[in-house]
């Protein structure tokens, strides 16, 4: 049984907002599939006193002060943004499928 | 027929469970070095962290870590050894990265409880409210809905974000179902998130402020069959503002469900909202679908693992609990419930224990704090602490006890420095407030007064002790009160023969 399903990739792409084709989700199914196939190889090495790696170091406790620093000017902050108004980003109603 | 709340909890049994979020009071951000400040104009206080803008990496601010590790040892919890970041990923914008970074299934502190007291019908009586979890993760940004008729988000065509507030740090505290409150469960709600609030300003960590949003409760309430042994489906109401809507929102979830029942409807999970004007919720977003967030470990930050060494300073710094200090003050000055809840109401407890610390008289300090200087804070409509410091209040009371100030000249005092005329002593200076102790002055006064009502003066001297008020008032009167009416009293009295 494949790794993945059609279903499964139709389902992430909705949560991701990414518009596909159903050419699309076909291929996309097939590939990630094989993906996942080709990852799982490692479980045949990780063994269970190996500790899953999720950062490549092994550092942690990496804090920084609690010191204020410049922000952004209001300007620069919305000079990316598609759209602004009354120094905010504006963006389409949202929730239209509430 | 409709139940009322009276009837809703004779047949069915609430189920409660609160999350809380606090904003903690850093200076900076939770991954960036901005600033956190209330009220500042509209992205003012964002940078390419905060904006989610590609290639920016977050570093942890140690502090809110810090702040964290102390509310959960306030609450009884353990510390994680190991804990980590996750990505919670979702589609809104008031998170312009896309995701939350949060903590998912290793939070920074677990398995706690708070013991909340409330009043029952027999008795004041304890429920111990288990905490589950107290993880970190940031705030969002604030969302301004336009257009539409109602300003809600439905409808609106369009959205305005801000993200002054987007990354601040949020301390999320989730407790386990609480269950056996029967109709208490309102007040029990109320009482815990009364209890965390004090805790959360005693340990310093937060403003606490629910008006402001800096801290916030989604309550959770299923209702079962009495008896049943069931767990309903439950609802989860946002938007709860202040203690009393925790209460309100709370009891006026658990008729409306229990109604729903009555009428043989079901439950609908959901997300539901608070209105403050009328105390009903209305449906918010349907959680009928499991949420897939699709969490995973965050990989721009590293784990965080407090040693026991670290977590032992910390536990060292923790203030007494404000319920225990609460009852021990009020056994130290031995006053009934009644001025305690007083005190306790106005939030003047930290203030009159300072104030007497700092060497006035017990009494006078409560006296004062409740009294005058509230009467004063009412009327203009502030709070009464900061009308005065607790050492210009300490050094009146310290006047008034050696008999410098008679009360009625420490209230001009008192007067003149909420009004700025400078400290107490300015005050007294400036205003020519002191005491005449001087007896040959005093002695001028009485004479005087005697002299004036002859008729009073004879029946004192026949013994009538009672008659010699008149003769003190008339005395307090001519020296503008400036005189201690009991060194009055001796006086007289013995000029009179009766002393």
């Amino acid at each position: 049984m494949a790794a993945i399903s059609r279903d499964d990739v139709a389902h992430l792409a909705k949560l991701a907002r990414v518009e596909m084709t159903p050419d699309e989700l076909d291929h996309m199914a097939t590939e990630l599939d094989q993906i996942l196939g080709a990852v799982k190889r490692v479980q045949e090495v990780a063994t269970a006193d190996i500790a899953p790696t999720s950062h490549p170091l092994s550092m942690s406790n990496v804090f920084r002060d609690d010191v204020v620093k410049p922000s952004l000017t209001n300007e620069e902050a919305l000079s990316g943004a598609p759209a602004k108004a009354e120094d905010r980003f504006k963006v389409p109603q949202i929730l239209g499928e509430e | 027929m409709t139940l009322d709340y009276k009837g809703a909890t004779e047949k069915y049994e609430p189920t409660l469970g609160l999350e809380v979020h606090v904003e903690l009071n850093t200076n900076s951000k939770m991954f960036c070095s901005c600033a956190t400040e209330f009220g500042a104009e509209p992205n003012t206080q964002t940078c390419p962290v905060c904006l989610g803008l590609p290639g920016a990496l977050p570093v942890v601010n140690g502090k809110a870590i810090e702040s964290t590790i102390l509310i959960g040892l306030a609450l009884n919890c353990s510390i994680a050894p190991y804990s980590r970041f996750a990505r919670k990923n979702y589609f809104y914008p008031d998170m312009p990265k896309n995701f939350q970074t949060s903590q998912y299934d290793e939070p920074i502190c677990v398995d706690g409880y708070l013991d909340v007291e409330i009043e029952t019908d027999e008795g004041p009586k304890v429920f111990r409210v288990d905490i589950e979890r107290v993880h970190m993760e940031e705030d969002t940004g604030k969302s301004l809905h336009v257009g539409g008729s109602t300003g809600r988000i439905h409808g609106a065509e369009y959205s305005l974000l801000d993200y002054n507030r987007a990354g601040i740090p949020l301390v999320e505290i989730v407790t386990r179902i609480i269950p056996g409150t029967g109709k208490y469960a309102p007040q029990v709600a109320r009482a815990y998130v009364t209890q965390l609030r004090d805790i959360l300003r005693s340990l310093g960590v937060s403003d606490v402020k629910m008006e402001q949003g800096s801290l916030r409760c989604d309550a959770n309430v299923s209702l079962a069959p009495i008896g049943s042994g069931l767990l309903g489906t439950r609802s989860e109401t946002k938007n709860v503002n202040s203690l009393r809507s925790v209460e309100r929102a709370l009891t006026g979830e658990i008729e409306r469900q229990a109604n729903r029942l009555e009428a043989g409807e079901r439950i609908i999970q959901e997300t539901r909202h608070f209105l403050e004007e009328s105390g009903l919720t209305r449906p918010g977003r349907s959680k009928e679908q499991a949420e897939d967030y699709r969490y995973f470990p965050e990989p721009d930050l590293v784990p965080v693992t407090p040693d026991a060494k670290w977590i032992e300073e910390l536990r060292a710094k923790l203030p007494e609990n404000p319920a225990d200090r609460r009852k021990r003050l009020q056994k130290e000055w031995n006053v009934p419930d009644s001025e305690m809840n007083s005190l306790i109401n106005a939030e003047l407890v930290d203030v009159v224990e300072e104030t007497i610390k700092l060497g006035a008289e017990p009494t006078r300090a409560r006296t004062w704090w409740l009294g005058e200087i509230s009467r004063l804070a009412n009327e203009k409509e502030v709070a009464p602490t900061s009308l005065i410091t607790t050492a210009f209040v300490a050094e009146i009371i310290a006047l008034i006890t050696s008999g410098d100030l008679t009360d009625k000249l420490a209230r001009q005092v008192v007067e003149g420095v909420v009004n700025g005329e400078g400290s107490p002593k300015q005050v007294i200076e400036k205003r020519g407030l002191k005491v005449v102790s001087d007896d040959s002055a005093l002695m001028v006064a009485i004479e005087a007064a005697i002299a004036a009502q002859p008729d009073t003066a004879e029946r004192i001297r026949g013994g009538n002790i009672p008659a010699a008020g008149a003769l003190i008032g008339a005395v307090m009167k001519a020296t503008g009160g400036q005189a201690d009416a009991a060194k009055v009293r001796e006086l007289l009295l013995k000029h009179l023969g009766q002393g």
